[in-house]
């Protein structure tokens, strides 16, 4: 599907930790096809121009959430979003609020700690024996927490929201979206445990609900919607006496 | 070089590797398991498994239904035992999945729903909607994370086994953030890296599928086993070869030509009288025997026929196939509702592998591997669809457990030995990387590497090609020798890792193409055009390929038969 001789210049963060005191761009002007993706921009620039240029990339159909990027200064998933959606030049960056290892890759490490700290996997006070079949729940227990399982944990919300970049201690829209992903599960005994965390400093209540996160989401899980609900939720416990909104009250 | 020790080393993240990690520390209360994955664990390819995973859950169901599927789908070359052992655990494997959390698609009484897929003769495949590989990889990542004796090394590339003595005693791994190497000790390594579908230039596979653990393996003296038998799965989108499920023909899709018949009708593959259930194989093939006769539709990448779901309703398919309608509108400008699916057969899965046993076991002790990586003997010649994310639950769960067992009878090596052997990996990696003196570029040696296995190891085959793909990947591993590089910085230095997935990825094709030219019948996914049919007289065994300095020995490994009698696979 090339079009005769359609190119494009990409304006690309570059960042070496052993030579750059600070990033810097690099200029690129390739030759486009029409139905590429801006990830196939940057793997025709390692494979044809620069192969020094480092960038994670892998299912390339928008599902193992490895190739999040600032694209035009908005966090996009690159094989998800259209070159033809941008002009004669496009800028891509790493990811905006995290630390750049190198060129467009970001530094996940933080993340991956905040995304354990909400203790995502099924607490029980008994595990059910293998024995005993699977657990009943109805189509209408699966749908109160299934759009909230469906995060790629791309960190495209981490990029887009206002508190992860100026509150260090908030856990950030995706890992507090699958802590309320657990507590919503039917099968699931360990919401009181799972908000020691999720509703002391840093969790729930550091969000100031601008919205960034669900609108960057390319997976539609809705993580400000995850936020609110669990407000909510723990406000009527709060109500009942059984935990504290905030100070992480044992 | 930094040292460190796990009892039990584990060699990739996804299903297969994620589960023999968590039946280790539950085998034993005191070990810990190193964890080792090129990506975070959650970018594993398991997640772009769509359809769903296979194990017996309705009472119009039994072992013996499945287990004979699974035999015949593997055109007899399967291990009976191996696919006895495996239909039995397969429905404890996904109860277990379940009560991890996985949120597979409900009945409306709360039980598990199950859908159809191809070559099974009732519904077994457990999903959820149309990301089942997705949820099932977030679901046992998520459940690891509890357990602080599965400690992870993310982003450590693995570039070779140590072995003292005869036996694995660890593993080398390239810490891509820094560039450094580590050695990660181990009584016991478990490969579990997955299949190698980089090595074609059109399949469904994610960047990261370039056949590492096989190399590795391989490079030991390991055998690798069945290469011949590699998957084209035949819904894929032209252009991308990115994966439309199986289950949309599970649902009732059709597949139409360019004339807008049906057909499949007339081959009459399907189970239950339903055309579009055929094996992948199968339906493979026909679609290329629609391409020579003319029917099918000429695209920009070539000809393609149609998936049509159109009348299937926009409720059901954003019910069951939400994945399939955002990936043909993102990815084709296709809305599935209205408009048919253009598709293509796709290189989507190797049925051969790391030889091993039943454990999961190789003739190397101490190593063990499961998963894609492996060939355990569950597919034989052809893999049922949904069978491969079960294969990662069952056989990586008795590999974990087996390979605890091994380690608690042996010893930590010779360490100053292992050592040695690291500080010759590490001069190794220390020439490859930014290599100035040389001529061949990384992406072209690549392409001619995949254009070679799609020439001479595609649907149909014959030995002149055979012979050519052979011959050119001989080749191609001289020139690789002499490949000139550019990036010589330690920090995540992709072409260094992309160069040594390039050098995994030559000797894993060279085993399928030498494996393929050798096999003088069609049987399962080896079909050839000069000798048509299946020959159990002279054919019904296993292919070892083994590694050798000169090119690739081949030898032959019997099949372990059982209550089921080869028969002509008729649908």
């Amino acid at each position: 599907m090339s079009e005769q001789g359609a190119r494009k210049t990409f304006v690309v963060t570059r960042f070496d930790p052993d030579k750059d005191e600070v990033p810097k761009t690099q200029t690129y002007e390739i030759p486009v096809q029409s139905d590429w993706k801006v990830l196939d921009a940057l793997n025709y620039i390692k494979d044809e121009v620069d192969p020094t240029l480092s960038h994670r990339w892998s299912c390339r159909m928008a599902v193992c959430g490895s190739c999040g990027m600032m694209v035009n200064g908005e966090p996009k998933l690159t094989c998800k979003v259209s070159l033809a959606e941008y002009g004669d030049t496009v800028e891509v960056a790493p990811l905006s609020n995290f630390p750049v290892v190198r060129d467009l890759v970001v530094e996940l490490d933080g993340f991956m700690d905040r995304f354990q700290a909400v203790k995502p996997w099924i607490i029980r006070a008994k595990e059910k024996a293998v024995e005993e079949g699977t657990h009943r729940q109805s189509p209408k227990e699966l749908a109160d927490f299934k759009q909230f399982s469906m995060c790629i944990n791309c960190m495209l919300c981490y990029a887009a929201c206002p508190v992860v970049g100026n509150d260090p201690h908030f856990l950030g829209p995706a890992a507090v979206a699958l802590g309320h992903r657990y507590n919503m599960d039917s099968r699931d005994e360990g919401a009181s445990e799972r908000n020691q965390v999720l509703l002391k400093e840093g969790g729930v209540f550091s969000c100031s609900y601008a919205n960034e996160c669900s609108e960057v989401c390319p997976k539609s899980v809705d993580p400000a919607a995850a936020i609110q609900q669990g407000k909510a939720l723990s406000l009527v416990d709060w109500a009942k006496g059984l935990v504290l909104p905030r100070g992480g009250g044992e | 070089m930094e040292v460190i020790q796990h009892d039990v080393v584990v060699v990739g993240g996804g299903a297969a590797g994620i589960r023999a990690a968590i039946a280790a520390i539950e085998e034993a209360p005191n070990i810990t398991v190193g964890m080792v994955s090129k990506v975070y664990p959650m970018r594993s390819h398991t997640v772009s498994a769509e359809g769903g995973a296979a194990a017996i859950a309705r009472a119009d169901d039994s072992l013996e239904m499945h287990g004979y599927d699974t035999v015949k789908g593997s055109d007899f070359l399967g291990d009976q035992h191996v696919i006895e052992y495996f239909v039995e655990e397969a429905p404890k494997e996904l109860t277990l999945l379940e009560h991890w959390g996985c949120p597979w698609s409900r009945n409306e009484d709360g039980s598990v729903a199950t859908r159809a897929f191809g070559g099974m003769t009732t519904k077994r495949t457990w999903y959820a909607a149309d990301k089942v590989g997705f949820h099932m990889l977030h679901s046992l990542f998520q459940h690891s994370m509890q357990f602080d004796r599965i400690v992870r090394y993310d982003e450590r590339f693995v570039t070779r086994l140590l072995v003292d003595d005869g036996s694995v005693r660890g593993v080398v791994a390239l810490d891509i953030r820094s560039g450094e190497l580590q050695i990660i000790l181990g009584r016991a390594v478990i490969l579990a890296t997955g299949g190698a579908g980089k090595c074609f230039p059109f399949t469904t596979n994610g960047n990261i599928k370039t056949g590492d653990g096989m190399a590795l393996a391989y490079r030991a003296g390991v055998g690798l086993k069945d290469m011949e038998f590699v998957q084209y799965h035949p819904t894929g989108l032209p252009g991308t070869g990115i994966l439309i499920t199986e289950a949309t023909r599970g649902e009732g899709g059709h597949l139409k030509n360019s004339e807008g018949e049906r057909f499949l009708v007339q081959y009459d593959y399907g189970v239950g009288n339903k055309a579009e259930l055929g094996p992948r194989d199968m339906i493979s093939r026909a679609i290329i025997q629609e391409f020579e006769a003319g029917r099918g539709i000429q695209g920009p990448y070539g000809q393609f026929v149609y998936l049509d779901l159109t009348h299937l309703g926009e409720a059901k398919l954003m019910e069951r196939l939400p994945f399939v309608l955002e990936l043909a509108r993102t990815y084709i400008g296709v809305d599935p509702v209205t408009q048919p699916i253009p598709i293509r057969p796709v290189v989507h899965y190797m049925m051969g592998g790391v030889d091993t046993n039943i454990d999961g076991a190789t003739d190397l002790p101490g190593l063990y591997a499961a998963g894609e990586v492996a060939c355990v003997g569950l597919n034989g010649a052809n893999r049922l669809g949904s069978n491969s994310l079960t294969e990662c639950l069952v056989f990586g769960a008795r590999s974990g457990r087996c390979a605890v067992a091994y380690a608690r009878g042996s010893s930590a090596g010779d360490e100053a030995a292992l050592r040695r052997q690291a500080e010759e990996e590490g001069a190794r990696i220390d020439a490859l990387r930014g290599k100035q003196k040389g001529g061949e570029k990384l992406a072209q040696v690549r392409r001619e590497m995949q254009d070679a296995m799609e020439d001479g190891c595609g649907v149909y085959r014959e030995q002149a090609s055979m012979d050519a793909a052979c011959r050119t990947l001989a080749q191609l591993k001289g020139r690789y020798a002499d490949l000139v590089l550019q990036d010589q910085s330690k920090v995540f230095n992709t072409e260094l890792i992309t160069a040594l997935e390039l050098g995994a990825m030559l000797d894993v094709a060279e085993a399928v193409a030498v494996s393929a030219a050798q096999r003088q019948e069609s049987r399962g996914a080896h079909t050839r055009k000069d000798f048509t049919t299946r020959d159990d007289q002279n054919w019904l065994h296993h292919t070892m390929c083994f590694f050798d300095p000169a090119g690739p020995r081949i030898d032959r490994k019997p099949v372990k038969l059982g209550h089921w009698e080869p028969e002509e696979r008729k649908y």
